[in-house]
């Protein structure tokens, strides 16, 4: 009974998923030729609404809110004002300014100015981006996974509190042993016995954090919310990974940067700019390594789906299907090893900045 | 030959050299779990480690080209 629910729900999720990619591939002209890079860029890039399929030519769409920030205070109004329009022809007038949408960016015009002017390079020349508070769809998707987060772990932490033998029930059965994987296998071998404890909480919430935005992202119908996708993401999560590293570094973490033990005097002043820099590519290349990651598997899957449309043939959709699904067998895994690199790589920096001397 | 051309040139070099280094790292880790079975998970969670690293040297080449192309 379990396999065959199993199964049937894997194939509804596929079914799900491929009608997502198909009915979205979709040239909005007809005459237009299909272009592959802007579809997929646009797949890639945050946006203002959820755009779940086109039906008879007019998109069927969740509409998030816009919040900017303007000399008037505070404005608020929602993206279906825009109808769709991302290439700054709607104007929408809302507490005393006017405002277009531009491949997803939100301008303000300036006062007297009733329609958008570019300069050679496709800039607005006669509007400017006030501070833009919007929930975007990857704002959305990370206050989702959140509360999913919350609820899950709140649920395993209750399962161990109502508990009297410690066993754990329900929910908690499930998550008992990837916690216990990221305190053995990464907190322990790379801090260290005596120091893990204090870096649990940060580890353990970087890992399922990471993990299950990256699922997310696979989902097709939510028009992945690639949120791990995004540097802004990234560079926040490989920020505080940096702050961690540097506050807790000991004497000795600082005296293998500034002044290497055991090498001559000429040798030390070489490599301080060396330990300098790596200090800081370290991060760079968490926050590079997750966003690249993820954006190329988006790219991939997404590249192989327009194949059909390019060719214009079915006879290449069977390959393109096959391919794709591979792919995205693939970065099922890639969630979880994106997710586990991160943190061990992290719990390997805490590691070496809290080492003693040996 | 346009800058579209060249950069994908640049994405396969770069994915050759990524190609090669995983194939190294993928190749001793077999044989080292061979010798030591009983080091398997180590072995392989260090060949995980080491594989992202040179990865993300190959996506780092990927990144560039697709900013170009």
């Amino acid at each position: 009974m379990n396999t065959f629910r199993t199964v049937l729900f894997t194939t509804l999720f596929l079914a799900l998923s491929f009608i997502g990619f198909a009915t979205d591939k979709e040239p909005s002209k007809d005459d237009a030729p299909f272009d592959p890079k802007a579809m997929i860029l646009h797949h890639v890039k945050d946006a203002h609404e959820f755009h779940l399929w086109d039906w008879k030519g007019s998109p069927v769409s969740l509409s998030l809110p816009i919040i900017v920030w303007t000399d008037n205070g505070l404005t608020s109004f929602s993206s279906s004002e825009f109808h769709h329009d991302d290439e700054g022809q709607t104007i929408v007038e809302a507490n005393g300014g006017r405002f277009v949408k531009l491949h997803e960016k939100i301008y303000q015009l300036d006062s007297g100015a009733t329609a958008v002017a570019y300069d050679a390079e496709h800039h607005p020349t006669n509007a400017n981006k006030p501070l833009d508070f919007s929930i975007t769809r990857n704002v959305f998707m990370m206050w989702v996974s959140v509360a999913l987060l919350l609820f899950i772990f709140l649920t395993t932490a209750r399962s161990y509190k109502n508990s009297k033998d410690g066993v754990p029930t329900g929910i908690a059965g499930f998550m008992e042993p990837l916690i216990i994987f990221v305190r053995d296998e990464i907190g322990k071998p790379m801090i260290g016995e005596h120091k893990y404890k204090r870096y649990m909480p940060y580890l353990l919430t970087i890992f399922f954090f990471i993990w299950i935005n990256n699922i997310f992202g696979l989902i097709p119908i939510l028009n992945g919310a690639n949120l791990s996708g995004n540097i802004a993401f990234t560079f926040t999560l490989a920020v505080f990974t940096f702050i961690i590293t540097t506050f807790s570094g000991n004497k000795n973490y600082w005296k293998h940067i500034f002044w290497m033990p055991g090498v001559p005097v000429p040798m030390k002043l070489f490599l301080m700019p060396i330990e300098i820099i790596g200090m800081f590519v370290k991060p760079i290349s968490l926050m590079i390594r997750l966003f690249a990651n993820i954006t190329a598997g988006h790219v991939i899957i997404l590249a192989l789906m327009s194949l059909i449309f390019v060719f214009k043939s079915v006879a290449i959709a069977p390959v393109s299907v096959a391919f794709s699904l591979f792919i995205t067998v693939i970065e099922i895994i890639v969630t979880a090893i994106q997710a586990y690199i991160f943190t061990i790589l992290s719990a390997l920096y805490f590691g070496m900045a809290t080492e003693e001397e040996h | 030959m346009t800058i579209t051309g060249i950069a994908a040139i640049g994405a396969g070099l770069a994915a050759i050299g990524a190609g090669v280094g995983i194939g190294k790292i993928g190749g001793s880790a077999m044989d080292a779990m061979a010798r030591q079975p009983e080091m398997h998970g180590k072995i392989q969670s260090s060949a995980l480690i080491l594989a992202a690293f040179v990865e993300a040297v190959a996506l780092f080449g990927v990144v560039v080209a697709f900013l170009q192309g």
